[in-house]
């Protein structure tokens, strides 16, 4: 019964991605892109991964959908909304595809089952319950700290892709919302209880599913439906504020790593003793800002001729 | 035997994503192929890690890291894409059968 299931899944998570490549239209293959994420999502929660489900969901099929949304009205409105399709297939192309697949495929049955590293015995040194987070903000942190550093970079080159004359003014393109429609509800109604369920997730997700990643999510996507519905006001490159709240996440990461060398545990070596708070600690910092970075990333720079239009 | 499923799915997604990587013209297009090959390669990713005894965490960590990545790459492409589309008028790049 399970095996049908996933069949079933596998089946409409490929049907799915073939539309997105094949189908006709930008605008469709985005659509299909979001139901793809959303498919995917359902995938990893049958693999059991639920914090990856979580992030799928919300960065793969959320984020990244709005993101694409918004980039094809801005490139209908240059008439570059669409191109026209390739005639028939492509064969060399084909062919490269057939292969990687194939060759991928192969190495699925011709590798050996990997021996699983033991974190439960070194779970209760890290601080935390959720093993996932035990690897993001402890044994691995390495990784997690030049993640929030990429992030900030893609931010940096995001914002450098601005035309000079454009750098004052406020961030993304002007929405429309119709006052008293759905949007504008929605941009009222939506963020309280995004709010709560955002920072719930970062909190939760020391000892259970969530975690800083899913929780800054929620969050981006809580300042983006409330820029969209104009309840907020866009920000400006220029705010003290917003920069301090980008640059915070990995500041105090950095810091932290440098405290334990410091103190010659060596660096982001976390004593066992101190871990949880100080986990905490970098999880809240990390939170804000991640979520004002994806929101920042997903809006993008500040663009006055996008207003005017 | 499940997990093999989602392992040759991930396959097949990353085939199909250097497919229309390499043959479809417009821009944003290929920027979710790049997405379809990233998810296809974390999917098998995450399989070969759930096939021990218990869910692996690393290669959950991991993935998660990925999925960040990508839309930090994504949302850079984009910007590329939307600042190329205003100085040509195409998001598409020129044929290169065409180019001078």
């Amino acid at each position: 019964m399970s095996l049908a299931l996933d069949l079933a899944l596998c089946a409409l998570i490929l049907g799915v991605a073939l539309a997105t490549v094949a189908g006709g239209g930008v605008f469709r293959a985005v659509i299909f892109f979001i139901t793809y994420g959303l498919f995917l999502a359902i995938g990893w929660a049958r693999l059991g991964a639920f914090d990856v489900a979580l992030a799928e969901a919300a960065i793969g099929a959320g984020l990244t959908g709005v993101l694409l949304l918004a980039a094809h009205a801005r490139l209908r409105r240059m008439q570059a909304g669409d191109a026209p399709p390739p005639a028939g297939l492509n064969l060399p192309a084909a062919l490269a595809g057939a292969g990687m697949a194939l060759a991928l495929g192969w190495a699925w049955f011709a590798l050996p089952v990997p021996a699983t590293p033991d974190i439960a015995s070194a779970l209760p040194r890290s601080g935390v319950g959720n093993p996932v987070t035990a690897v993001l903000l402890n044994f691995r942190a390495w990784d997690t700290l030049l993640e929030s550093i990429v992030l900030l970079a893609a931010l940096l080159g995001v914002w450098i892709l601005a035309r000079d004359g454009d750098w004052n003014a406020p961030l993304g393109p002007r929405y429309h919302a119709l006052s008293g429609g759905v949007l504008v509800n929605f941009g009222r109604f939506l963020p309280p209880i995004g709010l709560c369920f955002g920072v719930y997730l970062v909190w939760a997700g020391a000892d259970y599913i969530g975690g800083a990643f899913q929780g800054g999510t929620v969050l981006a996507a809580v300042g983006l439906v409330a820029l969209m519905a104009n309840v907020v006001r866009p920000p400006r490159v220029s705010y003290a504020l917003l920069r301090a709240a980008v640059v915070i996440g990995p500041a105090v990461f950095l810091l932290a790593g440098l405290l334990a060398a410091g103190f010659g545990a060596g660096f982001l070596t976390l004593p066992p003793a101190l871990a949880k708070s100080v986990i905490l600690v970098i999880e809240a910092a990390l939170t804000i800002s991640i979520a004002v970075t994806l929101a920042l990333l997903v809006i993008g720079p500040p663009d006055d001729a996008g207003r005017s239009s | 035997m499940s997990l093999t499923v989602f392992a040759l799915t991930g396959a097949a997604l990353v085939g199909l994503g250097v497919y229309g990587l390499l043959a479809l013209p417009h821009l944003l297009r290929r920027i979710m192929c790049f997405n379809l090959i990233g998810s296809g390669l974390f999917l098998f990713f995450g399989a070969a890690g759930a096939r021990g005894a218990a869910v692996d965490a690393i290669p959950q960590a991991l993935i998660i890291t990925g999925i960040v990545v990508a839309l930090s790459a994504s949302a850079l492409a984009v910007g590329l894409v939307v600042a190329l589309a205003r100085r040509t008028g195409h998001a598409a790049l020129p044929d290169e059968d065409r180019a001078p």
